[in-house]
Parts: structure tokens; sequence; C-alpha cells
């Protein structure tokens, strides 16, 4: 196999990189010109004190410890685990664009034109009017959409309690209705995998703040009654909101606002290539149609009235500040560079390789995929096999498993989303990973991962016993 | 694959268990139930005092597969709860019938839910 990351030969024991302050240590006199007092400080300061290829090394074995995107296919389903070109980071890494946001307007024209710009970016690629670029990831950018929601009916009178929410969906739709003060209505899944009309008309009425959807839905599938849908959420007063998780689907060749929807958040990383937040910084950026507009956070960028610059507003009815400034924007400018290097030809032309990819890998695989036709991703399943044992095997054929065991409407689901960014082989080592793990003896599957730096996890000590800091590890 | 079932208990469909008595009842979930979930890793339960509905949700288990709502199968008041719970949830694996128990309640109209199934009604539903 050609992404062939598992190398480790090892027999029981995980293989073991030592912490720094294991590799010796040296105690420093801590000069004593403090102003605080003598309780407060210290005289003498014990720290690591490795040499300077020693810390490379220890860094460099760290990464290459784990699986990554840089070393081999990662089709974690829904994720959109795409390779972040290296481009974008020079041009957040461009001394210009250093540049503190606490500025006058006047003085930092650059930047503004560019989140302008990336606004209208936004705006047209999800067919809306407005947009936001503070939210500073996918699920605060969920949070931040349906506050907009809240406002929107408060403003118009209109007391409504509930969201309604596809069991399918990601679990942030349900926690950002529940944290924006609003009661779930779980919608069950029609036989075809998407949303049953009737369900739904049985579901909405005068109570309804928000349909929450994906598009396509988290096993790939396109909801073509869209239209009727935003007609029943409409006509019960309520809003459409759009998560932009699965958006990577349809650049160039639907946009949510086209739909029907009112509300969306982008999730960068997924759609336009920039970094997994794990922890952040990230963004997640807002869009709404018109009637929304007021409602967005503040502050936003515009035209000066005389079209010779730009300038920072405040929106008339706005639901005040959900994060800093205009958002992280070191990862915004990695979006708009993305965004203008790939122009119109190449994001609608990400779309469609990441649809074909994903069909051919399907039609690879020995595993059945219960719901088609998909889009960009695909639920197979593992049948009578564990899935999460099917994936840890996975690993010992060289490649990253696809996420398991989710959506819960595919038994033992395998939700796997190469991306457009993998070519024929890398495709056919996943497949070739899929089903060698697939059809390996019980034993195997039950004892990998066996050519990984760390064994098999203690999923159950870890969430029944779970070490949440680095002082954990003194109990050892 | 057969699993426990205790004649002497009275169930619910979606495979909670209960004691029968008219001043203190257990409840739990039940030893088909435990072996469905998987490796239980967290249990939530209401504080002793609040009052509980038949048929309506008092707590939540969670094991490494799923979230699960726990429904009642009496009326009444909470008692107890079996807080060893919080710190040992896989007694609820090891012993559902036992220590793995969840609340006491004070049934306020008995046992007498019209949706209980007896040992044997359970038994054939899991079947």
């Amino acid at each position: 196999m050609i992404h062939d990351q598992a190398d480790y030969a090892r027999e029981d024991e995980p293989v073991h990189e030592p912490l720094l302050s294991e590799k010796g240590e040296e105690t420093v006199d801590v000069r004593d010109d403090s102003p605080l007092p003598d309780e407060l400080t210290r005289e003498e300061l014990t720290l690591p004190a490795p040499s300077e290829p020693e810390i490379a090394r220890h860094y460099t074995r760290l990464s290459q410890m784990n699986w990554a995107i840089d070393s081999g296919p990662y089709p974690l389903g829904s994720c959109t685990m795409k390779y972040n070109p290296k481009f974008t980071e020079d041009v957040a890494a461009d001394p210009n664009a250093a540049v503190h946001p606490d500025r006058p307007d006047r003085s930092i024209q650059g930047n503004l034109e560019l989140q302008y710009r990336l606004q209208e970016f936004l705006a047209d690629v999800g067919g809306m009017d407005a947009v936001t670029l503070q939210p500073p990831a996918g699920a605060a950018g969920e949070f931040t959409g349906i506050l907009i929601a809240k406002a929107y009916h408060e403003h118009h009178g209109n007391d409504r309690s509930e969201v309604v929410i596809p069991a399918s969906a990601h679990g942030t739709n349900f926690a950002t209705a529940a944290t924006a003060g609003y009661d779930v209505v779980e919608l069950p899944s029609g036989e075809d995998g998407r949303v049953d009309l009737e369900a739904l008309e049985a579901a909405v009425g005068d109570d309804t703040a928000a349909l929450m959807l994906t598009n396509p839905n988290t096993v790939g599938l396109f909801e073509r009654d869209i239209t009727e849908i935003a007609e029943i959420v409409h006509d019960a007063g309520g809003l459409l909101y759009y998560d932009g998780a699965n958006l990577n689907a349809l650049l160039g060749r639907g946009r949510p606002g086209d739909m029907g929807f009112d509300v969306m958040h982008y999730n960068v990383h997924k759609t336009f290539a920039t970094p997994h937040g794990g922890g952040g910084p990230g963004a997640g950026p807002v869009g709404v149609t018109e009637e929304l507009a007021e409602f967005l956070p503040s502050p936003r960028v515009r035209e000066t009235e005389d079209g010779s610059g730009y300038e920072r507003f405040e929106p008339g009815g706005t639901i005040g500040q959900v994060h800093g400034f205009e958002g992280n924007w070191l990862v915004l400018i990695k979006t708009y560079a993305y965004i203008a290097r790939l122009g119109d030809e190449g994001l609608a032309d990400a779309a469609a390789k990441a649809v074909l990819n994903a069909n051919y890998l399907a039609e690879r695989i020995d595993l059945e995929v219960p719901y088609g036709p998909f889009h960009h991703e695909f639920a197979a399943t593992a049948g009578d096999r564990d899935a999460a044992d099917v994936a840890k095997r996975m690993l010992d054929f060289g490649v990253h498993p696809p996420t398991t065991k989710w959506p819960e409407m595919v038994p033992e689901a395998m939700l796997t989303e190469p991306t457009e960014i993998e070519g024929k082989s890398s495709l056919d080592d996943l497949a070739e990973a899929f089903d060698l793990a697939y059809a390996d003896v019980d034993e195997a599957l039950e004892t990998a991962p066996n050519r990984t730096a760390a064994a098999r996890i203690d999923q159950v000590g870890a969430a029944r016993n779970p070490r949440l800091s680095w002082q954990a590890l003194d109990g050892e | 694959m057969s699993f426990e079932v205790p004649d002497e208990l009275r169930y619910l469909e979606s495979h909670e268990w209960t004691t029968v008595d008219d001043e203190s009842v257990r409840v739990g979930i039940s030893d088909f139930a435990q072996d469905e979930l998987g490796d239980v890793v967290f249990v939530e339960l209401p504080d002793a005092g609040d009052e509980i509905a038949a048929g309506e949700e008092f707590g939540v288990v969670e094991s490494i597969k799923a979230v699960s709502d726990v429904y009642s199968p009496v009326s009444g008041e909470v008692l107890a709860v079996n807080e060893e719970l919080f710190d040992r949830p896989e007694l609820v694996n090891e012993d559902p019938y036992g220590d793995g128990w969840m609340i006491e309640i004070a049934p306020s109209d008995g046992v007498g839910y019209e949706e209980l199934l007896d040992a044997d009604e359970y038994d054939a539903q899991i079947a």
C-alpha cells in the first residue's frame, strides 16, 4: 500500500515517547527581584533540559505517532477532513496580515476590504443576502444563527418555543437549540432516509421557531423535497436553518438561499479548507436573508456611503457580539485565499470531484451501502461485524478509518467521506483497507490495532474514569 | 443468548423493571437492556423528593454505544437514589437487578400501571 502509516512492529506495549522532563531536568536559580510576596515566588525552578535536536526529535516523533491528512487519506464522514493547501498558510503568515483589529477603520482599509469581499463571496456561495464573519467555529455559527432566528421572532412578537430537527442531524443541532432555550422536536427519518413530509407537517405548528436541516443530509442524500419542506415550515411561520456541514457537495450547483433557507452557517474548515479547529481558532460565518440582516452580530463591514472605502457598523437589531471584533481574522484570510484561488469553476469542480470520489469508493468496497443515491459521503454498514472493530483494523492497513456507528439509522455505520482531495490510487488503497478489515477474522478485529503507536484505547475506562488534567498523570 | 428475567418483578416494554410493593419499590433496567447498551459509563438520576410519573423519563443511562432515557414503571415520590452508580456505573452491567438498582419510589397508586408486563410477557418480548 502507498499510505502505509502503520509501521510500528509492536507486540503488546504501546510505543512510548517520554515527556521532555523525563529525558533530563535541570534546576535553575530564579532571580528574586519580584515585587510579589514571598509566598507566591520561588527561588529555584526545575525545568526539562533537552538540547535543541532532542526537542526537534521529540516533536517529530510525536507527530509521526499520529495519523494525519498530510500522510494519508482521512475519510471521516461528515467531518470533511480536507487537505489544507499550504499557500493559504503563506498568505496568513504575510507580515501585512498581522494587524491588530483594535484600530481606526481608516488605518486598516485593506483588512476591511478583504472582510467585505469575503462576506460577499460567502453570500454568493450560499445564496444569502448578508453575512457575519464573527462566530469562531461551526457550532458557534449554529448558535449565532438560532439566536438570530429567535431575535427575528421576538421582534415580530411571536412567542415560539420549539425547534424541529431530523433524528439523523449532527448532535450540535440539538445542543444549539437547547442552549438557545428551545424545546427540541425530533423528526424521525422517512424510509428512504430523507425528511418524511407527513411527519414534518405533523411536527410543525404555531410553536415552531425553526427547522434545522443539513442538505445533503448526514448519509449524503439530497433532500429532494426541499421546496415543499420550505413551504411547510414557512407556512407555519417558522424559519429554515441550513447546517453548512455538507455544503462541500453543493458548491456551484445548488445554493441554500435558492432552496428557501433563511439562515445558514458555513464550516470554512469543511468547505474552504482551513484547518480543523481542535479547540480553535476557527471560523463559522453565518449568512441570512435580507429580512434577518438587521439581527446579525456586531460589527459587520460595509462600503462607505461615498464608495471611497470600508467601515465597520452595528446592525440595527443586532443580537450583540458572539466573539471579538470581526472574528478570527487569520482563519478568514485562509478562507478568502482558498475561494479566490479556486474561483467559481474551481469550487464547482471540487464539489463534483468530492461526489465522484465518494461514489467511486462506495462502488469499490464489499460493504453494503443501504441509502442512495448519495453525494459526497456514504454510510456503509459493517453488517454483523462491529463497525468500531473494523475501523480499528483499518488503522493496521495504513489508512485512517471513517466515522463509525453514526448516524444510527444505518446499523454499524461507517460514514465515509473521501473528499475531492484523493486521487484514484488513494481511493483504491482505502477500498483495499476497507475490504481487508471487513473480511478479517474475529480475533484480528478484536485486538486491532497492532501496528500503531498506541494499542487499543480503553474507551470504557476513559469514559468511566476520565483524567481531565495533566495533574492526573501523578496518580499513576 | 438468554437473559435473566426474575419472576417476581414487573417490566416496561422499554426494559425497566420494578419490584412490587405498596410502600416502596425499587426500579432499574433489565439484564437484556444492560446487554444491549453495552458498557455503561454514566448514570443520571433524579433527586430524592422528586415526583415522577409512570411512563415518563426519570433519568439517563449513557454507554459507549448510546445515550438512553430511562422510564418509570410507577408514579410517585422518589425516596432514594442509588448514589453508588455515580462512581461505579458498571454496577448496572454487573448486577442489573441487585446492586445496579436506580431509584426507590413510594408508589402513589400502587404498582398498577397498566402498561406493565409480567416476567413471561417481558420474556416473550425480548425472545
